[in-house]
This record gives structure tokens, sequence and C-alpha cells, in this order.
């Protein structure tokens, strides 16, 4: 018997309260995620991919959002149904999140040390003196230069390629099993990326930890996950592995969106392939299949059902009509 | 091809005050002695990191900022050193495309509005030939007539930089500077918009200065790319040569960074260590040997020319003198 996941997802539906109504931000979302794997979650804004990461969290803003229905199984627990004192420990803990602003994450008014040691204080029962050690670590490790000077100064004094290490250093101080990168490097510069996903990419060997790597960037995929779940609209459009997605994506959304991006070995000036339209707003979602306004292949079923996941290969599956199943 | 516009010698540099009572009196050199030429009818991509000055650079073509030094040369006059009154002919030649739609295009005015202001100021046609003239520009950038009358807020992002780009070509101009066009859409909008740009870019005879951060984007529409680094240019090739015979370490590494949307290639990246430094500090030397994996002896003492290596192909680097 294979050992269990790490982290399943089950049929997620996540709803906010707005001023217009009642609006389903994730509607049926499934995936799962093996101990030590990357897993990409890309898609472009309102997709839902942080909705997601903030479902999984348990950090949905309160009382606008909730989770509807669906489970988020956990080391053997069921996330959606746990109490707040539980879910505590296990946030920060067990998962540990980057955010895409650092400035933003982190608070102007304390010390890195002192952000840096809230969550072993919170988590562990080392001492003062074993949490300052272990936080100046971590800095250390993040690459850092003299982390026990950086202790005791502000995040407005890091550049933001460090603000973003600190962010990295403060959500794996507690060494978690799972790490939830939201956009950790759209606010980065290109060089400054490659440095910061190459960290990851070395502290996730190192401590044997999963990551979901959250982004709107396809080459941030290709680089760094070895899954990808493609949201479109609250939806899952297509899932699998890497290789097997972008060898031959199925669903249209996924190949538009492959199609779309400038490539460094494309003809200059060649017109790009582009998906017309806009993404539909959750408030006027259209029936049947949500990408149908926009879809180049929509036949009349996909005005009047939403289309199932179509397992193609064990690899691969995708949520379109047109897509028929390996069988 | 002729040279539209020459640049030679610009320099943009801002007084920064600091110390006590703001007295101590240093200098951000955004850009440092640049010289560029943009031919007609074609773009020119400039690209660079966040703080490398390209924006600036663009800001003093477009006039928006008074270069502290260095010429600007349009159709034999010197747009650097021209007053405001001199400077409204010219300002028709060349018009800006910024990145944050929603920012440049004012809130309290209807999309007519917008779109006639550029007339109304160069006292273009009457009333009506101006209502005529948006409906024109509305349909030139794919946005359907009945926009004119509604607000920024009730468009998506890329629709209102559509207006944006709408309101650059109302005058006709000669030259438009893009401001990180495409930054702050999503991808799949991105390409409809480059696409736009390319259209009226053939549809009009239009040359671009097209400055971004993403160099996938820039080669894509470009027909010679510039690289910036510190306030310098420190590379400028066509955009097939940069990404195939990059010379210069900084351009070699900006392309080893970029991820590549395919899972396949596995390519070994120079990684550069630390940040970009301050314009206001820049190291000794060539601005970049802090960083630079080549470094060799005379990269801290002596700043390197922007050297011909051949007749397209321009590189600011002590390595070519060394070999």
């Amino acid at each position: 018997m294979p050992s269990p996941a790490l982290l399943e997802v089950h049929d997620l539906v996540t709803e906010f309260e707005t001023d217009e109504g009642l609006v389903r931000a994730l509607d049926g979302v499934s995936f799962s995620l093996d101990a030590g794997q990357t897993l990409g979650l890309v898609g472009e804004s309102g997709c839902g991919k942080s909705v997601t990461a903030l479902s999984i969290m348990g950090l949905l803003p309160r009382p606008a959002g909730k989770i509807a229905s669906g489970q988020i199984l956990f080391g053997g627990s069921d996330l959606v149904t746990l109490p707040a004192n539980a879910m505590q420990s296990i946030r920060g803990q067990s998962i540990g999140m980057v955010f895409q602003e650092p400035m933003t994450a982190l608070n102007p008014v304390q010390t890195i040390g002192r952000q840096l040691t809230e969550s072993l204080e919170l988590h562990t029962d080392l001492t003062d003196q074993a949490r300052i050690k272990k936080a100046i670590a971590m800095l250390d490790r993040v690459g850092i230069p003299a982390p026990d000077i950086r202790m005791a100064e502000y995040p407005h004094q890091l550049s933001g390629g460090m603000r973003q290490r600190v962010v990295i250093a403060m959500a794996l101080i507690c060494e978690p099993n799972l790490l939830i990168a939201d956009e950790p490097t759209t606010a980065l510069d290109v060089t400054i990326q490659a440095q910061i996903l190459d960290l990851i990419k070395e502290l996730q060997s190192e401590m044997g930890m999963a990551v979901i790597m959250i982004t709107h960037d396809l080459g941030v995929i290709a680089e760094t996950s070895e899954e990808m779940v493609v949201m479109y609209a609250g939806r899952v459009a297509e899932q699998g592995s890497v290789y097997d997605v972008f060898a031959s994506p199925r669903h249209p959304y996924t190949d538009g969106l492959m199609q779309s991006i400038p490539k460094m070995d494309s003809t200059p000036k060649e017109k790009l392939k582009v998906i017309d339209g806009l993404v539909p707003s959750l408030h006027e979602l259209p029936k049947g299949c949500r990408f149908n306004n926009r879809c180049p292949d929509v036949s009349d079923i996909c005005f009047e059902s939403i289309p199932k996941m179509t397992v193609i290969s064990e690899r691969q599956s995708a949520a379109c009509h047109n897509v028929s199943s390996a069988s | 091809m002729t040279p539209l516009l020459e640049v030679s010698g610009l320099s943009m540099h801002f007084p920064v005050k600091s110390g006590l009572l703001r007295r101590s009196q240093l200098v951000n050199r955004a850009v440092n002695n640049v010289d560029l030429t943009i031919m007609q009818g074609e773009t020119l991509g400039l690209v660079g990191e966040s703080g490398c000055g390209k924006s600036t650079l663009g800001r003093c073509i477009a006039r928006l900022y008074k270069p502290t030094a260095g010429q600007i040369h349009y159709q034999g006059a010197d747009l650097a050193s021209l007053g405001q009154k001199a400077l409204l002919p010219y300002r028709r030649d060349i018009q800006m495309i910024f990145q944050d739609p929603m920012e440049s295009l004012n809130a309290r005015h209807t999309v007519q509005e917008i779109l006639e202001e550029p007339l109304v100021i160069h006292g273009i046609g009457s009333a009506s030939d101006r209502r005529k003239e948006v409906n024109r520009l509305l349909d030139l950038v794919g946005l359907p007539k009945r926009s004119a009358t509604r607000f920024p807020f009730e468009f998506s992002g890329g629709q209102r930089q559509r207006i944006g780009i709408a309101r650059a070509i109302a005058l006709r101009p000669k030259l438009i500077i893009c401001d990180e066009p495409v930054s702050a859409l999503d991808v799949s909008i991105q390409s409809q918009i480059l696409n736009l740009l390319l259209d009226l870019q053939s549809e009009f005879g239009l040359a671009y200065l097209f400055i971004a951060h993403d160099l996938a984007v820039v080669k894509h529409v470009s027909d010679r790319i510039a690289i910036m680094y510190l306030g310098q240019i420190v590379e400028t090739a066509s955009g097939d040569t940069v990404y195939q015979d990059p010379r210069h370490p900084y351009t070699q590494s900006l392309i080893s960074a970029i991820p590549v949307p395919d899972p396949t290639v596995k390519k070994e990246r120079i990684i550069l260590s630390g940040d970009v430094p301050s314009p206001i500090a820049p190291p000794s030397g060539c601005h970049f040997h802090p960083r630079c994996p080549a470094c060799f002896e005379p990269c801290a003492e002596t700043a390197p020319e922007l050297k011909e290596t051949d007749a397209e192909h321009s590189v600011r680097c002590h390595l070519e003198s060394k070999a």
C-alpha cells in the first residue's frame, strides 16, 4: 500500500460574503501532494490560487470568507474541522508560509530577531538563549551576512531580496513539513529571483519538506515543480506532472497560456497567440464551463454542463469536454 | 535608416538631502552619460533591474524631466535644452505609455475627455471632429465606441492600458516611450497588448523605446536591445545577438536567471551574489565589478568605455580589450 499523501485537498469550496452577494472563490478544488514534493499552482489573478493557500493555512479573512465544504487532510487530521487552537499549533510549526510582498509580511516596528523568535516561543520550549541562537543560525542559513547584527535591525533597513530571505527564515525556523510560497519572487528582480528560488530548493532538499509554489509565471513552475495544478476562475482546469502538462497541454486554457508568453528563442515581432476576452467576474460566471466565453474549441455542451476532471493518463488530467479519458 | 532621435552624454542627477538638518548633499546619479539612437520605425528595448535608471532615461527623453547634462537631438533641435514653451510642438511627436494605467488616467474624466485632451491642448479640430477622432482611436485599440462615456474604473486592467495607448497615439506621434506597459497585466492579457503595440507600429510606422525588466518580453518586441546597469548602458545589440552571444557578464547572468517555461531544459545558472548597489554611492571602476563573476585587475580601478565589438554590437567591459 502506498504511503498516504502529506496533503490532500478534496472538493474544496470556499465562499466569500461580499456586498454584491455570496461569491464562490473556490469551487471543488482537489489535489494532493506527497512529502518532499514540489507542487506548482499556476493561474491568473482572481483564479483562486491565493485563496487556496489561505484556506489551507486557516487564514481566510473573517467573517467574510469561509470554507463551505470539502476536506483538507494533513498529517491525519482534517484542517477544515480542526478547532482554532489545534490549527494554531500546525500553522507555523508544520506548515510555513512565505508571502509575496516581504514588506507587508514583516512587522515594521519589531526587530528581525523578535519576529524570528516569536514562532519558536509559540511552538517550542527552548530557552531565550537557545531561541536567539537558533534564529541567528537560521538567518545565516538563508544567506544574511552578519546575522547577529541583523537580529537587532528593523525590516526597512534591509533590501527587498534580504527581506524575502528573512520571511523565508521565519517560515522555516520550526522546520515545517510543508512550505506554501505565495508568489515569493514576483516583487523581486530576476537576478534576485534566481537567488531566492535556489535558496528554497536548497533548503527543501536539506529539510525534506514539501513545497506549494504559487505563481503566475510558467517559467518558475517549470524550474521548481514536479507536479502542477492550473487554476481558472476558482476551478482546476488541468493538473499533472510538469513534464506531461508542458509537453502536451490538454486544456485549451493551459495551451493558450503557454502559447501567449513570449519566449527568449521566439522570432522577434511575430504575433503572439492570444486568449481573447477577459477572465469572467466571480459574480457573473458563465453557465457550464467557465472558460466557454474565451475558448477556441467551444461547442454546445460547454454552455450546458460543467466539465468533470477527466483522467488522461496516470500523470495528467484535465477538466474539458473535448478531452476523452485514456481508457 | 536615418536616426529619428539621438541622445548623447545624457545624465540625470537627483540631489539627495540627508544627515543632520538635511544639510549634507549627496547625488543620485540615476542616469550617467548615456548615448543612444532610435531609428525611424524601430523598437529599441531598454532592459535592467529596478533602480538601474531605465524609467528615468525614458522620462528624460519624453522631457518629463530636464536632464542635468547631455543632448537629445531631434529634427535639428536639442530637446534637452529647450524650455516648456519651445518644447510644445515637439511633444506631439514624442508620447508616453505608463505602467499603471489606473494611476496615469484621470479617474474623474470620461474616456472621451481623456482622449481628446491632447487634441485640445494642441488645438486640433472642432468639437465634432474630436468626437469622431475619439471614436477612431477607440476602434484602433479595440474598444467599443460606447466606452467614450465611461470612466477608467469601469474597465479592466488590460482595457485601461488600451485607453492609455489610445491617448498616446492621439497626436500621431513618431516615437512612443513605453514604460513597463505590460508588467502590471496578467499573462493572457499581456499578449493582447503586445500584439496591439506591434499592429500599431506597422500601421503608423511608429518608433518605440520599450522599457521593461522582462527580457523575454523586450526581446519579443524589439529590433535592438540596450541593457542598463546602475545608470549606464552596458551592452547594445540586436535582440537575437543579445540572446545568442551576450558579451557583458551582467547580460549573461541576466539571461541565465530568466526561468525557462520548459521543464526539460536544465541549464547552468549564473547566480549573482548581492544586490544592485545604490546609485548614490556606485562602486569604483566598473559599477558591476563587486558582483561580476569575471572580475579582474583593472575592474575595480578604471571604468570601462562602451566599445563597438562590431557594427551592431557595443559592450562596456574590460574583458573586451583583454581578449
